[in-house]
C-alpha cells in the first residue's frame, strides 16, 4: 500500500510543474525574442501577457509594456509570482521540502541553480542577454531533469513526479504553438514569406523540436498545418502535446496500478477521455476554425486534470 | 603549521599543557604540518561552498525573511583518543540510565522524593513536569531516547558535564555532514587513520525506534514529526528523516481516529506505531496541552496513554534536563545505580536554596549565572565579563526570582587549534556526545565539537555565533 503522505505528492508534482515552467518560459521568451527582432516590437511582447492572462498582473507592476519590462517581469521579478525566478524559488522550496524523498543529487543541482539565479536583479536581464540567460535557464533545468531520471526512486513519487511534468509540459506546448498562431491572425500576408518561415523555424527551436520535425517532415515547406500537427500530435516527440498527455495518462495508470486503492479514478476517467478525443482531432479543421478555440478546449481539459489529481491525491479541496 | 600558536594557558585538545601534540594527535599534526595557511584556508571556503550547495544550513529568522545560514564549519579536527572516549561514552550512558530511572520514579512512586533526595516542589513543582504521565509506563523504561549531553573540559584537562539536554537536542546531523565533508575535502588528512566512523547513527536510530513500537507491531512505521521548514533545526529532521528513510511529517500529516495515529498518504489513511518527534511537549496536542497549537496533532496524547503509539523522547523529559535537576544528578546517580558518577557536574549553586543564593550573590563577579528556563545561551551572565552595570542588573533579576537561577564557576573551558583568518588560533570548544537508547544505549563515537569562534568567546551556541569541527574518536 502506498505510504507516500499527500502533502509530499503534492510537493513532487508541484516541483516538476515549477522547473518544467521555469524551463518552458525561457523558451518563450527566448523564441519571442525572435519574433521581435523581425517586425512588431512592442505587439510581439504584449501577446506574451495575453496568453499567460498576466496583463492585470503586468500593468499593476510596469507603466508600459516594452521589451525590457516584459522580459523583467518574467524573467527576475520577483513580485512577478509566475516568472522564472519565482518559479525556480517555488520548485526549491517544493524540493526542499521533499528533500528526504529525492535524492541527494537533485536537490544541490535545484538549490544551487536557485542561488544562482536569486542575487539577480530585476534589471539583470534584458534583451541584450536574454539568450544567454534563457540557455542558463533551460540547461539548468535540463540538467535537473536528467539527474531526475538517472536517480529517483521509481516510486509513486516518480509517478507524481511525471505527472506534474508532463501536464505543465502539455500546457507549455500549446502556449508556444498559441503565440506563433496568433501572430499569424495579426499578419496573414506575411504567410509563406521568408520571415514567416524563419518564425515556425524559431517556433521549433524553442521546443526543442526541429531536428524531430526534419526527420518526420524531411523536404517539406514548413506549413502552418504540418507545425501544429507536429506540436499538438506527433506521439513521437517528447514534447508534443499528444506525447505528454500520453506520459501523464501513463503515470496516473501506474498510481492506480501501483497504490492498489481506489484513489485517482475521476482523474484517469478524464484524462482518458482528452486522449481519445486528441486522436480525433483534426488539424484542418482546427485551423479553419482558428486555433483559440481549441486551445482554450485543451487548457480547460488539462486545468480540470490538475484540479482531480489535487482533489483525489493530494487531499485539495 | 602550529609554530606561534599559544594555548593562553588553557587547556588545548592538541596539546595538552605541552607545547607539542598529546600522543593521539601527532600523526594529525604530523599531517597538518604539510598544509600551508593558504591551502587549508582554500579547502575550507570549498568546504563552506558545498555546505552551501548542499542545504546544510540552519534557518534564522529576521523581519519574517527567512535566512539560510550554514554552521560555520573549521577544517581542523578535534581528536578524543579511545581510551578516553570510553570513558566519557560510559559516562553519558550512566547518566542517561539515572535520569530515565528518575523519570521512571517521578511519574510512578516518587521514591526520591519520599526519600528527600530531591525537593518535591522542585520536581511537582517544575514547569516541564507533566502530570499526564503519571502512571503510564513506557517500553523499557525509556523516557529519553535521545540525549545530548554537553560536556566541557577545564583548565585541569578533566571532562565535566555542564548540561543534559533530554527533550528534543540538536546538531547529530552537523556530525556526520562534517565527517563527510572532511572525508571529501581532506582526503590527505582522513585517510588510513583510525577514526571510529558515524554514518550509522541513522539506522542506530531506527533500531531503538523500532524497540520501543506498541506489543504486536512486528514492522513499526516510525515518522519523524517536525514543527515545518520554518524551524531552526528543519535540515536536522530531514536529515533524519533521509538517514532513517522514514516519513518527514508535520501535525497536518497526521490524524487520530478511535486512538489510533494515521498519516494521510496519497492511498489514504495509514497507521503510524512510533513517532520520533522534534516537538516540544507543549505543541504536540492541543486537547491537552496549548490549545492553540497548529503544529501538533489532536487526540495523540489519548493515542500514546491507550499505548497505541510510541513517543521518542517520552513526553515530560523536561523534568530532567532542568538546569536545577542538573545539580542533583550525581545524588540521583548514587540513588537509583548505586554506582559513582563517572564524569562530575561542574559544581553548581541553586539560587532556590538560601546558601546557593547567599553564595551567588556573594561572588557575582566571578561566577556564571544562568536562567534555569532559557536555552541557546539565552540570558546567561558571565560575571568575569560583564560591565558593573551589566551585574547589577542581572543582580536584580536574580534577586526578583532566585528559583530560575543557578549559577556556577566560570570554567575556562579547553581550545582547540582553529583557523581563524590567516592564522591558526586556540578557540574555546565544548563537546556534545548522542546517547540513543532503546532496549538499551548507545553513544555516537564523538559527538558534536562545538566552537566559539569569536576571539576569547565562551559562548559556543550556533545561534549566538559559534561554529562547529569534525570530531574523532582516534583508536
Amino acid at each position: 500500500m502506498a505510504k507516500l503522505l499527500a502533502r509530499f505528492a503534492d510537493c513532487v508534482f508541484w516541483m516538476a510543474r515549477y522547473t518544467e515552467r521555469a524551463n518552458s518560459l525561457a523558451r518563450v521568451l527566448d523564441v519571442n525574442q525572435a519574433y521581435s527582432q523581425d517586425a512588431h516590437g512592442v505587439r510581439n511582447w504584449q501577446s506574451i501577457l495575453t496568453f499567460y492572462a498576466d496583463e492585470a498582473a503586468f500593468a499593476e507592476l510596469y507603466k508600459q509594456v516594452s521589451a525590457e519590462a516584459v522580459i523583467a517581469f518574467y524573467a527576475t521579478d520577483p513580485r512577478n509570482p509566475s516568472s522564472i525566478r519565482s518559479c525556480l524559488r517555488q520548485a526549491r522550496e517544493n524540493a526542499r521540502t521533499i528533500r528526504p524523498l529525492i535524492s541527494t543529487e537533485m536537490w544541490s543541482q535545484l538549490n544551487a541553480l536557485h542561488r544562482k539565479i536569486k542575487p539577480l536583479k530585476t534589471s539583470s536581464v534584458t534583451s541584450k542577454n536574454l539568450s544567454s540567460f534563457a540557455t542558463t535557464i533551460k540547461e539548468g533545468c535540463e540538467t535537473h531533469v536528467g539527474i531526475t531520471l538517472e536517480t529517483f526512486y521509481r516510486d509513486e513519487a516518480w509517478h507524481f513526479y511525471l505527472l506534474g511534468q508532463q501536464l505543465e509540459r502539455a500546457d507549455q506546448t500549446t502556449r508556444l504553438l498559441d503565440v506563433k498562431f496568433a501572430q499569424l491572425q495579426a499578419g496573414a500576408a506575411e504567410m509563406g514569406s521568408a520571415t514567416d518561415v524563419s518564425q515556425w523555424n524559431a517556433l521549433l527551436r524553442a521546443a526543442a523540436g526541429f531536428q524531430a520535425y526534419r526527420r518526420r517532415h524531411p523536404v517539406t515547406a514548413m506549413s502552418p498545418q504540418s507545425v501544429a500537427h507536429f506540436l499538438l500530435l506527433n506521439p513521437l516527440f517528447p514534447r508534443s502535446l499528444l506525447s505528454s498527455v500520453n506520459q501523464a495518462s501513463e503515470a496516473l495508470n501506474a498510481l492506480r496500478r501501483d497504490s492498489g486503492l481506489g484513489t485517482g479514478l475521476r482523474a484517469q476517467k478524464h484524462l482518458r477521455a482528452f486522449q481519445s478525443a486528441l486522436l480525433d482531432l483534426d488539424i484542418d479543421e482546427v485551423l479553419a476554425r482558428g486555433m483559440g478555440e481549441t486551445m482554450d478546449w485543451i487548457q480547460r481539459e488539462l486545468n480540470r486534470t490538475s484540479d482531480l489529481v489535487a482533489q483525489e491525491f493530494f487531499g485539495r479541496a | 603549521m602550529l609554530s606561534g600558536y599559544d594555548t593562553g594557558g588553557y587547556w588545548c585538545e592538541l596539546q595538552g599543557h605541552s607545547h607539542h601534540a598529546l600522543p593521539a594527535c601527532i600523526e594529525l599534526e604530523r599531517r597538518l604540518d604539510g598544509f600551508s595557511i593558504a591551502e587549508l584556508k582554500k579547502r575550507s571556503n570549498a568546504a563552506t561552498r558545498e555546505f552551501m550547495t548542499l542545504g546544510v544550513t540552519f534557518t534564522v529568522y529576521s523581519n519574517r525573511d527567512q535566512i539560510d545560514r550554514i554552521l560555520p564549519f573549521d577544517v581542523i579536527p578535534r581528536v578524543i583518543p579511545g581510551v578516553e572516549w570510553e570513558r566519557l561514552e560510559a559516562g553519558v550512558i550512566q547518566r542517561v540510565a539515572a535520569m530515565n530511572a528518575f523519570l521512571g520514579d517521578i511519574y510512578g512512586k516518587q521514591r526520591a522524593l519520599k526519600d528527600g533526595i530531591i525537593p518535591a516542589e522542585l520536581v511537582l513543582g517544575n514547569a516541564n513536569y507533566r502530570k499526564e504521565m503519571q502512571d503510564l509506563p513506557v517500553p523499557h523504561g525509556t523516557y529519553i531516547h535521545v540525549c545530548g549531553t554537553d560536556i566541557v573540559r577545564g583548565k585541569d584537562g578533566k571532562f565535566r558535564v555542564l548540561e543534559d539536554n533530554g527533550r528534543t537536542p540538536s546538531g547529530v546531523s552537523y556530525v556526520v555532514e562534517n565527517r563527510h565533508l572532511m572525508q571529501r575535502a581532506f582526503p590527505d588528512l582522513v585517510h588510513d587513520l583510525p577514526i571510529r566512523p558515524v554514518s550509522n547513527y541513522g539506522q542506530k536510530l531506527a533500531e531503538a525506534l523500532s524497540q520501543i513500537a506498541p506489543a504486536g507491531v512486528d514492522d513499526p512505521q516510525i515518522v519523524l514529526l517536525s514543527p515545518g521548514a520554518y524551524n531552526s533545526a528543519y535540515f536536522e529532521h530531514i536529515f533524519l528523516a533521509r538517514e532513517m528513510g522514514v516519513p518527514l511529517v508535520e501535525g497536518r500529516d497526521l490524524t487520530v481516529e478511535k486512538d489510533r495515529v494515521f498519516m494521510k498518504t496519497v492511498g489514504g489513511l495509514a497507521p503510524v506505531h512510533v513517532i520520533y518527534r522534534r516537538l516540544n511537549d507543549d505543541f504536540l496536542d492541543p486537547e491537552v496541552f496549548r490549545p492553540d497549537s497548529m503544529l501538533g496533532v489532536a487526540g495523540l496524547m489519548r493515542a500514546y496513554r491507550k499505548g497505541n503509539v510510541a513517543l521518542a523522547n517520552a513526553v515530560g523529559t523536561g523534568v530532567a534536563d532542568d538546569k536545577a535537576v542538573y545539580a542533583y544528578i550525581p545524588r540521583l546517580i548514587r540513588y537509583y545505580l548505586s554506582e559513582e558518577p563517572i564524569i562530575d557536574n561542574v559544581e553548581t549553586h541553586i539560587c532556590r536554596e538560601p546558601e546557593g543564593l547567599k553564595f551567588t550573590l556573594d561572588r557575582m563577579e566571578s561566577l556564571v549565572v544562568k536562567p534555569v528556563g532559557e536555552s541557546g545561551g539565552y540570558g546567561v551572565v558571565i560575571g568575569p565579563r560583564v560591565s558593573k552595570r551589566e551585574l547589577a542588573e542581572a543582580r536584580e533579576l536574580l534577586t526578583a526570582n532566585p528559583a530560575n537561577y543557578i549559577s556556577q564557576p566560570m570554567i575556562e573551558l579547553s581550545v582547540s587549534p582553529t583557523l581563524c583568518g590567516r592564522a591558526i588560533e586556540p578557540r574555546h570548544v565544548d563537546l556534545r556526545p548522542f546517547t540513543v537508547t532503546g532496549k538499551s544505549s548507545w553513544v555516537l563515537p564523538g559527538g558534536l565539537t562545538r566552537v566559539a569562534l569569536r576571539k576569547g568567546s565562551l559562548i559556543v551556541n550556533s545561534s549566538q555565533g559559534g561554529g562547529s569541527k569534525d570530531t574523532w574518536i582516534l583508536g
